[in-house]
């Protein structure tokens, strides 16, 4: 038997109106995190004891660059997600829920852009 | 309107805690954890970008013993929060429901969480 409607099932959106596109991305995320922070983690212990100089020149090389740029992207995405369900679970006021949302959003975008203008500017050598 | 008298579910704290349950929690927290810790990682890259004395400053509280510290506990939270994922991962595709595989592939994320977290800081401790 098929209770939805025939709009509701073409559009696949469900009860709460936002479909899978959440889940989806998290789990997309959380792949890409996998094989980006492995990386990131390997290559930082590579670097121990190094100071200034080495991590610059580090970052100065296009292919770091852009998989730091690719890091950063794909684990705020995944810590803005993540952290939004939390709120959603634990955040019963309905104002104060959405308020920390956006609040999250927000704060995790700056942080995000901040973080890749830093690589930015390192690369270009600023 | 008022609220009706029902009875509720048994309180969370009567029940026997689960490893399934205590590293589902931790899946959370973690990730929360790290969520904040990204903060760490954002003063960390932009003193990179800004010089070497903003940068000093920043490898010197990470090489105090609280920062040491710090950098530990994210190890080990990062690793689990990691293989706990990919344990997600798999139940999403339908393997590894029933509480014994629960259980064991639980037991699996510690112990490889672990491992990774010593190995990590043997390599840094030995490399200075």
């Amino acid at each position: 038997m098929q209770l939805r409607t025939t709009i509701g099932r073409i559009r696949g959106l469900g009860s709460a109106r936002e479909g899978t596109g959440h889940w989806k991305a998290q789990r997309l995320t959380a792949i890409s995190n996998l094989f980006l922070v492995l990386w990131f983690v390997f290559s930082a212990m590579a670097l121990t004891g190094g100071g200034y100089a080495e991590y610059r020149a580090w970052i100065a090389s296009p292919i770091t660059a852009s998989l730091l740029i690719l890091l950063i992207v794909s684990v705020f995405y995944h810590a803005r997600l993540g952290v939004q369900v939390v709120i959603e679970d634990y955040v019963h006021h309905e104002g104060v829920r959405v308020a920390s949302i956006a609040a999250l959003t927000l704060a995790v975008f700056g942080l995000a852009v901040a973080c890749i203008v830093a690589v930015l500017m390192i690369s270009l050598g600023s | 309107m008022a609220k009706a008298e029902r009875p509720l579910s048994p309180h969370l704290q009567i029940y026997r805690w689960y490893l399934t349950m205590a590293l589902s929690i931790a899946h959370r927290v973690t990730g929360s954890a790290m969520a904040i810790g990204l903060l760490l990682f954002t003063w960390w890259l932009l003193a990179l970008a800004s010089g070497p004395e903003a940068f000093a400053t920043v490898q010197s509280v990470m090489r105090s013993w609280l920062g040491l510290l710090v950098l530990f506990g994210y190890t080990f939270v990062l690793f689990f929060h990691m293989g706990n994922g990919v344990r997600h991962l798999v139940w999403d595709v339908g393997y590894g429901f029933d509480p014994r595989t629960a259980y064991h592939s639980g037991v699996a994320v510690l112990i490889f969480a672990g491992v990774m977290t010593v190995v990590t800081w043997l390599i840094v401790g030995s490399a200075g």
